[in-house]
């Protein structure tokens, strides 16, 4: 018979004992429905711990560092072949030593020099695939001045993306309005410091006060590399200039007092942890091309003073946002691949979806329980229907109907149950969800916390537990299909 | 063993059942030959074999021995699948209980066959038109068996057994549960059926006077085995 004929005489069928096959149907919706809901449950805490930690920045990012930070200056070459991924950019731990007194003579060395994190290498990690954007590590110490008083204390500056993240939700204020912007969000602690009713600082005047480094003039007349400010060069001593007899023209740098008022706008509960050794840690926030505009100087300014003339400037780090935390393995082998030091969390979120994976399972074979009972339900309403049916498959068989017909018809019917039980249960699961995730948050709320869905019923799932509802019913009428395909038919005939 | 110009032959059946200890030979070392277009009355009293033999013939059953043959082919040798479309397309059979299936209306019980032998959507309707108007029903079709009589019934049940047009009617008893007018007006369709279409009919009934007036020859059972396989009548009969 074909497909269509069958099916029409299946759900036919399925109409005549309406009561029977509804409550059979229910019972594979009711079995669905737990599934989808144990399954909707460790899907939504999955996403619910994944919001969380990606809110942290520290998932979805590759923090990227020149190899020559770890090793010292003029003997990457000798190891450049290893690497290792532990974060360091503190100028401290690394060797001292100038680039021009390497202590590898080898003609070779210079060819197998660590690639150096400037902006070269920065445009270069942008136009990696997946990349979101790349920003640097901008984070100096400083003064503030508010109200006639003066409070020391770091400023980080962070970018515009970091706005989504989270760790803003709830802020009081508003978010930067451009990543130029002459604003600065502060953390709440560092708030109260300046005032006893932090909220009232939002639209307040600060000063900040920071030590701008500026490229000196060299005969060649590159001092401006960076823009500065000539005026500035004369504030502070020339850092460098005793030393350009020693090193031949090498330009140096200078440290100059600034101060750039701000307009506060924000004030944030939580520190945003914006990127592991990276933004973190800022009690003072700034948009991060307003942080780079500033040329504060930080701790790499030395080291490129040290490594000698010609360099171009820089980045102690820089962040690697990737589009999702799937894509950071890919995008970490590519900057290993470069030859930059690379480091994420990577391992910790492989480590958790594990876990999770584990969690789900558990749940599903929970949820499946009440799916194996309707699975009885199939069974026991199919046979019955033979037993009800058997004159009718007798008069089939006399008709033509071959024994396959028989067990197609029959494992159809089982197949239309289990697809509208599906169907139902995942109506229910997704209801029996809501009003989880209804309580939950009216629970949170009388906590004083800030409401959450815990439940999640992605497509995945609604296809998957449909069709795994037909799945099941189709095995449960493996039996009564098969029964009836081989019943006798002239003992069919005579049945009454 | 040549079978020219029979539309159905058994040769040497038997069929027995287990009930119990007992062995019961309902089909015992029967012969028959039935040619093409003719119309055989199967005679015999309650428990004689003639059901059974028929079943055999339909392909319903299967011999414990001897073999049936249909139109040449020897149908113990026909797997499940052969048996069915044999069912389907060649032998078409009519039962005492009309055998309707009661959830369906006149058009889809006789469109029922044509589903199971495939036939495409489209013809099918014109198909069972020609099969209702051949029975006189044409105007039934959106009715369904319980609204209509014993008499209609079995003209349906006649309609869907010539719908998918086989060469080979079998009719179990077919006026077995009508009264003898109406008993008269299916012996006188079969009769139209058979004359028309050139038909082999194989009618199996225990009213001999009925078998006597439309079939062309009687073939007699008892206790399974064969007892008379008739004179072929040449006469034409008149009721």
């Amino acid at each position: 018979m074909k497909a269509g004929d069958l099916t029409e005489l299946a759900v036919r069928n399925l109409r005549e004992a309406v009561l029977r096959n509804s409550l059979t149907t229910l019972g594979i919706g009711v079995g669905v429905a737990s599934l989808v809901a144990m399954l909707s449950l460790g899907v939504g805490l999955q996403q619910l711990a994944n919001r969380k930690l990606a809110s942290s920045g520290l998932f979805d990012t590759v923090f990227v560092y020149s190899k020559q930070n770890l090793r010292g200056f003029g003997r990457q070459g000798t190891s450049n072949g290893s690497s290792s991924n532990a974060p360091s950019n503190s100028p401290g731990t690394s060797s001292d030593a100038p680039e021009g007194a390497s202590s590898n003579p080898n003609a070779n060395s210079k060819a197998r020099e660590a690639r150096r994190l400037d902006e070269e290498a920065r445009q270069e990690l942008e136009h990696l695939p997946h990349v979101v954007e790349v920003y640097p590590q901008v984070r100096f110490p400083t003064e503030i001045r508010y109200a006639g008083n003066p409070y020391t204390t770091m400023v980080a500056a962070i970018p515009g993306s970091a706005r989504g993240s989270g760790a803003f939700d709830g802020m009081q204020g508003s978010f930067f309005s451009s990543p130029s912007a002459d604003e600065a969000i502060l953390q709440m602690e560092f708030a109260k410091d300046l005032s006893d009713q932090p909220s009232s600082l939002i639209g307040k005047e600060l000063v900040l006060r920071y030590a701008e480094r500026q490229v000196l003039g060299t005969q060649a007349g590159a001092t401006q590399a960076e823009g500065s400010d000539p005026k500035a060069g004369n504030s502070s001593g020339n850092a460098s200039g005793d030393n350009s007899g020693e090193i031949s023209g090498n330009p140096g740098i200078s440290i100059v007092p600034r101060d750039k008022i701000l307009r506060i706008v924000g004030i944030v509960d939580t520190e945003p942890a914006a990127g592991f050794g990276g933004l973190g840690s800022g009690r003072v926030l700034i948009p991060i091309q307003l942080g780079e505009k500033l040329r504060a100087a930080q701790g790499n300014d030395l080291r490129d003073v040290l490594r000698g003339p010609g360099k171009k400037p820089t980045y102690p780090s820089l962040t690697v946002r990737a589009q999702s935390p799937g894509q950071v393995e890919a995008i970490e082998t590519a900057v290993k691949n470069m030859g930059f030091a690379a480091f994420s969390l990577l391992d910790a979120t492989r480590n958790l979806r594990i876990f999770f994976a584990v969690f789900d399972l558990l749940l599903g074979i929970f949820g499946s329980l009440a799916l194996a009972v309707a699975m009885l339900g199939i069974v026991n309403t199919l046979v019955m229907a033979i037993l009800e049916r058997r004159r009718e498959i007798g008069i089939l068989k006399a008709l033509g109907a071959a024994d396959r017909d028989v067990k197609q018809l029959f494992f159809l019917e089982a197949g239309v149950m289990g697809l509208l039980g599906g169907a139902l249960g995942v109506g229910i699961g997704w209801l029996i969800g809501r009003a989880v995730t209804v309580g939950t948050n009216i629970y949170l709320r009388r906590q004083s916390l800030p409401a959450t869905n815990v439940f999640a019923v992605p497509w995945w799932l609604v296809l998957g537990a449909i069709a795994f509802a037909v799945m099941v019913s189709l095995c449960a009428g493996l039996y009564p299909a098969s029964r009836a395909a081989k019943l006798n038919p002239v003992e069919a005939l005579r049945y009454e | 063993m040549p079978t020219n110009g029979a539309a159905l032959r058994a040769d040497r059946v038997t069929r027995q059942y287990q009930m119990g200890s007992a062995l019961i030979r309902a089909v015992n070392d029967v012969s028959l030959e039935v040619s093409a277009a003719e119309f055989v009355g199967l005679l015999g009293s309650s428990g004689s074999g003639k059901s059974t033999l028929l079943n055999l013939m339909a392909g319903l059953d299967r011999p414990t021995s001897g073999a049936i043959f249909a139109q040449g082919r020897n149908l113990s040798e026909m797997n499940a699948r052969e048996l069915a479309r044999y069912r389907s397309l060649t032998v078409g059979m009519v039962f005492q209980a009309f055998n309707l299936l009661p959830r369906m209306t006149l058009e889809e019980n006789v469109e029922l066959p044509l589903r199971l032998a495939e036939v495409e959507r489209g013809e099918r309707a014109g198909r069972v038109r020609e099969a209702l108007e051949r029975v006189h029903l044409e105007k039934r079709l959106t009715h369904r068996p319980s609204e209509l009589s014993g008499g209609e019934q079995q003209r349906a049940a006649l309609a869907r057994a010539l719908v998918n047009r086989p060469t080979i009617l079998l009719a179990d008893e077919p006026t077995g549960n009508l009264d003898s007018a109406t008993g008269l007006e299916i012996m006188n369709l079969l009769q139209e059926i058979n004359r028309s279409l050139g038909m082999t009919i194989v009618l199996v009934t225990h009213e001999r006077p009925l078998a006597e007036k439309f079939a062309h020859r009687i073939v007699e059972l008892a206790d399974g085995k064969l007892v008379s396989s008739g004179i072929k009548r040449t006469s034409e009969v008149k009721v």
